[in-house]
């Protein structure tokens, strides 16, 4: 289905306008708060019979608070479009904290804050939009890998149970406000094609299709995702569903990313997003690379033509959206190039039908 | 190599191994439950070539869905196997589903059809939509399996509309499977199988674009069960036929599948009639010499041996080693291995003596390139006898000199140049990875690195090759490559090499401008001892190179695009009557006769790319190259007569015109008389050389069509011929037997045939189509001098160096649909035996270079096309008179 509501317009109109500003790191100011047991629980959840601290989604009921305000830093460092903090609020994901029944609340409070800081911010200077991108991240499971070594046939979770847990927090993202989902850190390309699948049919139902963004994940040097694919193999696995952008998040350092970043950019007909991590983790397993270090980088990206959208991922922080954004401020857009039509498919590399 | 993997990128051979329909051993492995080694087929396939695997469980003892599943996902766990993709293939739609459920990557589904209705039909094709897959459709609907050409047609077509117009599913992902049934049964109505299936895939890729076509193979020959030599001969030439006719996938058994030059004429005439129906008693003519063929491979007679054949063996191999004769090599190479000590030793001994005499004379000029490729045949073929020999001692690898890599890069289809080098490398002891055309970056460097080759050497024709070996020297940098990288092809230069290549890479880059100089850097370059001094030397050679132009580049100044606009070409219009051409619109030409466009071939060419330069017929007298340009002459005469008599070629055209005006530098075609509705925008560049008091003007193509404002009604024509897909699979059947000089020799005769049509068409234009010329009587000669009025430029050429108006002029001509001809994404035309471009009429239009051109023209020019200044800076790179602003990836 393609998008056609009024903020879809205006969001498309922006992006022809000007490489935009995702914001960065979630995990990374919750941390900074050093937030205790009880503020994970609050009072809903002053009773559950398992410790929620670490479950950073649940803050959204529990700590709106303190979300409503990282969203709002980013805001005024200069993104454009927010994530909702529901990267683990999947049915899935909260089942380890044995939350899966709250999947939907936790998404739709996720949605609604983010979208109440957006709207606040956006009242204030209304001809420059901000967007709410719905999160659905990969789960804690893998469906085209076993986690049995003896077993290279087993699954623990299979697509259909993807499907269902992705569908039911697209739904809460949706009635939240979310304007955009974004399937995010993929890192089995099969995941993502469960939710892609799941949102196709939400759309169906409601009769109303949102854009769609994708990212994936290239978790070590070699250049591929966990799963195995190569970038272009990995949009060949995405493009039937004619995503708003197509990119890569997490794992790599903006140095490490960039090569990957531009085979994507070479291979897919859409817009291409990048929100890398700050660097590598030192042996803290923290990140070390400035808001100078990372602007330097993803503003060489812009001038280059390989980008729409540039952010942050793990380590990244307001001061370093607001100098990415300054990095980028000015520099167009990259044309998203046509591609002729060949019947294109993919293993875990991409095939082309050469006529 | 069988004939089929040969045609990869234009066939796609699917592996059904792992089908228990389609494998008795896969099928007793999976029902004992032995999966893995099930998985070990699927690995076999892969590597045997198969770049699709497809997975059948259907199987009554075996619960299909989870057999689908289990296989698929341990599959997911082998990166050997699921690398490529995977065809789910089942009659039910609840194992396609499981099926789908299990894999990361883009698969196809086979099959769906219309058989239960369109309800169910649509609702399978929403799913698959929403999965992410391509999918196959049979010719199947509520009435039964499709048997006419005309009813196939039918339901695909109805299929095509539903899939995408109603569901949305994009026509490149649609593969039609019309049926492949047995023909030569014994039943009458069973006669035109074969021709049905062909005729049906010529209307779909004709009139569904984008579409594809597949088949199982074998259901053809069924009738011959046990009687490979006939079934092998009737999946060759079915094949033949239909991957003409533009069947691009399949399912064909490599191991039963033999050559189809290779077939006895006898065999292969009765077969033909059978597969094409073409007379009524043609099955009873192949029973009745079939039994003569089983077991055997139709020997034929040998020939009278002359005085050379009384010389020892190893004065045999080189005789025929320099006269490049086959017909004994075999038995010739057999003796000189019974009586050596290793076999080994006969290609280190009297072959390499003999391939050395052949360099000598080569190196002396005493033997040219034709002559050489047809050396190199012999050695191939003394080769690949002594191959098995080799391989069972499994001695130490031979002395090669280095390996090489070669390729022609991403977007490109041309590869005679590359192929021409390749053997000559080959033939001076190199050993050659050949990648073929439209090979992406990834996998050169990836094989460079799996083969640990010495050097790497890209081929390209067309302009926008020249950014994609950029781009390839860039990504060996940022992969850490250290080997020397070989720049060749026609569009290359030393220049370019120097300017735009070479920095984007810190080891040595080198321009080879031709095959003989080729062995040289290539020696060097491999030698230990030279290849530090000689990298640098070149590396120096190139800084000055570039140096001097960065200096040269910005000294004289150029006229501003208003100014050469104000110098533009001034016809006289208002004394002008357009002439009308006969027709509007299109029309298109289909078997064009082959006899009409010999006569007008340009020889001149067809010897260069032999690197035989000189006048034609002169050339065949000339004292130092006469003799090679006489027997390449000579051959290229005895196939020319071979594609006429088999006819081995279906030149096709289309060619249009339409009411037409200029509007400044831009064309505007009108949809109709009335010149309302523009049709499409044609845009031209402006020279921009300074013209100083010459008094000469600044050109534009635009200048020679009437201007809007001057009130005439004028024209433009536009035209896509080509020689036929059937030129590369010729040559791809060459190859498949070790045949490169057969392979080159067509590919030089395909294109001087589509040269010819082009010309002409461009005749019967001028005299009868558009009719402005009706009374003109030019010779051959006064043709090739272009002594006529009007002018048929191409753009990607001087005049209109623009590769992308291809896009335009393609739509406007349908090309594809009409003409059989398609773009790849650097705008080559493939076949490659293809010529396009416009026409113009007016007495005054001429040929011209546009030259350099500066930013202004090409910041107008990218707002008049609504494309990107830094894209038309790509396309547009050789003519830049500026330094655009870097965009490197």
């Amino acid at each position: 289905m393609t998008p056609t509501t009024e903020r879809a317009a205006r969001l498309e109109a922006a992006a022809e306008d000007r490489i935009l500003v995702l914001d960065g790191a979630m995990g990374t100011m919750i941390q900074e708060r050093r937030l205790g047991e009880a503020d994970y629980r609050g009072e809903a959840f002053a009773a559950h019979p398992v410790d929620l601290k670490g479950n950073n989604d649940v803050l959204n009921l529990t700590a709106p608070e303190a979300i409503r305000e990282i969203h709002l830093a980013y805001l005024e460092a200069g993104a454009d479009i927010l994530e909702t903090n529901t990267f683990n609020a999947t049915g899935i994901s909260q089942a380890e904290y044995r939350l899966e029944d709250a999947a939907y609340e936790i998404n739709r409070a996720g949605a609604l804050l983010a979208r109440q800081a957006a709207e606040a911010v956006e009242a204030k200077d209304p001809a420059r939009p901000r967007f709410v991108a719905g999160v659905l991240g990969p789960t804690s499971r893998t469906a085209s890998i076993s986690p049995d070594v003896n077993d290279p046939g087993f699954r623990n979770v299979t697509f259909e149970g993807l499907a269902t847990a992705y569908r039911r927090a697209t739904e809460g993202l949706i009635d939240g406000g979310a304007e955009i989902i974004m399937v995010e850190t993929i890192f089995d390309t099969l995941n993502a094609r469960a939710a892609l699948y799941a949102l196709d049919e939400v759309f169906e139902d409601r009769g109303a299709a949102l854009p769609v963004m994708v990212s994936g994940t290239i978790t070590d040097l070699s250049g591929r995702t966990l799963s195995g694919q190569t970038p272009e193999a990995f949009w060949t696995s995405v493009s039937h569903v004619r995503p708003f952008s197509v990119g890569l998040n997490c794992a790599l350092g903006a140095k490490e990313l960039r090569a990957h970043v531009a085979e994507l950019a070479r291979t897919a007909d859409t817009r291409i997003s990048a929100h890398p991590n700050a660097g590598l983790p030192n042996q803290f397993g923290g990140y070390d690379e400035t808001p100078e270090d990372m602007a330097a980088h993803l503003g060489a990206w812009a001038r280059d033509g390989l980008v729409n959208l540039v952010g942050g991922c793990c380590g990244s922080t307001p001061d370093h959206i607001a100098a990415i954004a300054d990095a980028v401020a000015g520099v167009a857009p990259r044309d998203v190039p046509q591609l002729p039509p060949l019947l294109r498919l993919s293993g875990l590399e991409a095939f082309a039908l050469v006529q | 190599m069988s004939d089929v993997q040969n045609l990869q990128g234009r066939f796609v051979n699917i592996g059904e191994r792992t089908n228990v329909a389609g494998s008795a051993k896969f099928r007793r492995l999976i029902l004992e439950g032995d999966f893995e080694a099930g998985l070990q087929i699927a690995r076999e396939q892969v590597e045997n070539g198969a770049q699709i695997i497809d997975v059948n469980m259907d199987e009554a003892m075996l619960d299909a869905e989870a057999a689908m599943t289990r296989f698929l996902n341990l599959m997911a766990g082998e990166p050997d196997i699921s690398r490529v993709p995977v065809m789910i293939d089942s009659s039910k739609w609840t194992v396609i589903e499981a099926g789908l459920r299990c894999v990361q990557g883009k698969p196809v589904v086979n099959s769906i059809s219309l058989k239960e209705g369109e309800t169910e039909f649509l609702e399978q094709a929403r799913l698959i939509r929403r999965y992410g897959a391509a999918v196959v459709v049979m010719a199947f609907d509520e009435q039964g399996q499709a048997e006419t050409a005309e009813r196939k047609f039918v339901i695909c077509e109805r299929a095509y509309r539903l899939l995408t117009e109603t569901v949305g599913l994009p026509p490149q992902d649609v593969i039609f499977d019309p049926n492949i049934f047995a023909v030569a049964t014994g039943i009458a109505e069973h006669d035109d199988y074969a021709r049905a299936f062909i005729e049906a895939t010529k209307t779909i890729r004709a009139r569904l674009p984008h579409a594809h076509v597949s088949g199982g193979v074998s259901n053809v020959s069924f009738s011959f069960r046990g009687n490979n030599p006939v079934r092998e001969a009737m999946h060759s030439v079915f094949l033949y036929h239909a991957i003409a006719a533009g069947m691009d996938m399949g399912i064909v058994n490599a191991g039963q599948i033999t050559v189809y030059e290779d077939i006895p004429a006898e065999l292969r005439d009765a077969v033909e009639d059978v597969i094409l129906n073409r007379r009524p008693e043609a099955t009873e003519r192949l029973l009745a010499i079939a039994e003569d063929y089983r077991g055997s491979g139709g020997e034929r007679a040998k020939a009278l041996d002359p005085a050379w054949r009384q010389e020892p063996v190893a004065k045999r191999l080189e005789h025929a080693l320099v006269h490049g004769i086959t017909d004994h090599i075999e038995a010739d190479t057999e003796g000189a291995r019974q009586q050596a000590a290793r076999p080994l030793d006969v290609i280190e001994g009297p072959l390499m003596d003999g391939m050395n005499v052949v360099g000598d004379l080569f190196g002396a000029g005493k033997m040219f390139l034709p002559q050489v490729v047809k050396s190199a045949r012999v050695m191939k073929k003394s080769v690949a006898h002594l191959l098995p020999y080799i391989e069972a001692e499994k001695t130490s690898e031979s002395r090669s000199k280095g390996k090489i890599v070669m390729a022609t890069v991403k977007g490109d289809v041309h590869d005679i140049g590359k192929n021409i080098v390749g053997v000559v490398l080959q033939c001076n002891n190199f050993e050659v990875v050949d990648l073929g055309v439209m090979v992406p970056c990834a996998k050169i460097l990836e094989t460079a690195r799996a083969e640990d080759a010495d050097m790497i050497g890209l081929s390209g024709l067309i302009t926008p090759s020249l950014e994609e070996m950029c781009y390839v020297a860039g990504e060996m940098r940022r992969e850490g490559f250290e080997l020397p990288l070989l720049i060749g092809g026609a569009t290359t230069s030393k220049v370019h090499t120097a300017v735009k290549i070479a920095p984007n890479y810190d080891g040595p880059v080198v321009h080879v401008t031709d095959a003989s100089r080729a062995v040289g850097v290539a020696g060097k370059l491999a030698s230990l001892e030279q290849r530090d001094a000689y990298a640098a030397e070149v590396r120096g050679d190139y800084a000055r190179i570039a140096e001097g132009r960065a200096a040269g580049g910005a000294q004289r100044s150029q006229p501003t695009l208003a100014e050469a606009r104000a110098n533009k070409a001034a016809l006289d219009w208002s004394g002008y009557r357009p002439p009308r051409p006969s027709f509007l619109g299109l029309r298109s030409f289909e078997d064009y006769d082959l006899e009409e466009l010999i006569p007008r071939i340009d020889w001149r060419p067809f010897f260069a790319a032999w690197d035989l330069h000189g006048r034609f017929p002169e050339i065949l007298e000339d004292a130092k190259v006469g003799e090679a340009a006489g027997m390449v002459y000579r051959d290229a005469q005895a196939m020319l007569a071979r594609v006429v008599e088999e006819r081995w070629l279906r030149p096709r055209a289309v060619i249009g015109f339409w009411p037409a005006n200029a509007r400044g530098d831009d064309i505007e075609v009108y949809a109709g008389e009335e010149r309302a509705e523009t049709l499409a925008v044609l845009h031209s560049l402006r020279q921009q050389m300074d013209r100083g008091d010459s008094g000469r003007p600044n050109l534009a193509l635009a200048d020679f069509v009437a201007p809007a404002e001057s009130g005439l009604a004028d024209y433009l024509g536009g035209f896509a011929v080509t020689a036929g897909p059937e030129v590369e699979a010729r040559a791809a059947a060459f190859k498949a037997q070790q045949d490169d000089y057969g392979a080159i020799l067509i590919q030089a005769l395909g294109d001087r045939l589509a040269e010819a049509f082009a010309e002409r068409m461009h005749e019967r234009v001028r005299k009868e189509l558009w009719g402005y010329a009706p009374e003109e009587a030019l010779d051959n000669e006064a043709l090739i001098a272009e002594a006529y009025r009007g002018i048929r430029p191409a753009p990607g050429y001087p005049a209109c160096p623009d590769h992308t108006e291809k896009w335009t002029l393609f739509e406007l001509l349908d090309a594809e649909a009409k003409a059989g001809i398609r773009l790849t994404e650097s705008c080559a035309m493939t076949p490659a035996s293809s010529v396009s471009g416009l026409y113009f009429a007016h007495p005054e239009s001429r040929y011209f270079g546009l030259g350099r051109i500066q930013r202004d023209q090409v910041e107008d020019y990218a707002r008049r096309k609504g494309r990107s200044l830094e894209e038309m800076e790509r396309w547009l790179a050789p003519n830049l008179g500026y330094q655009p602003a870097s965009r490197a990836a």
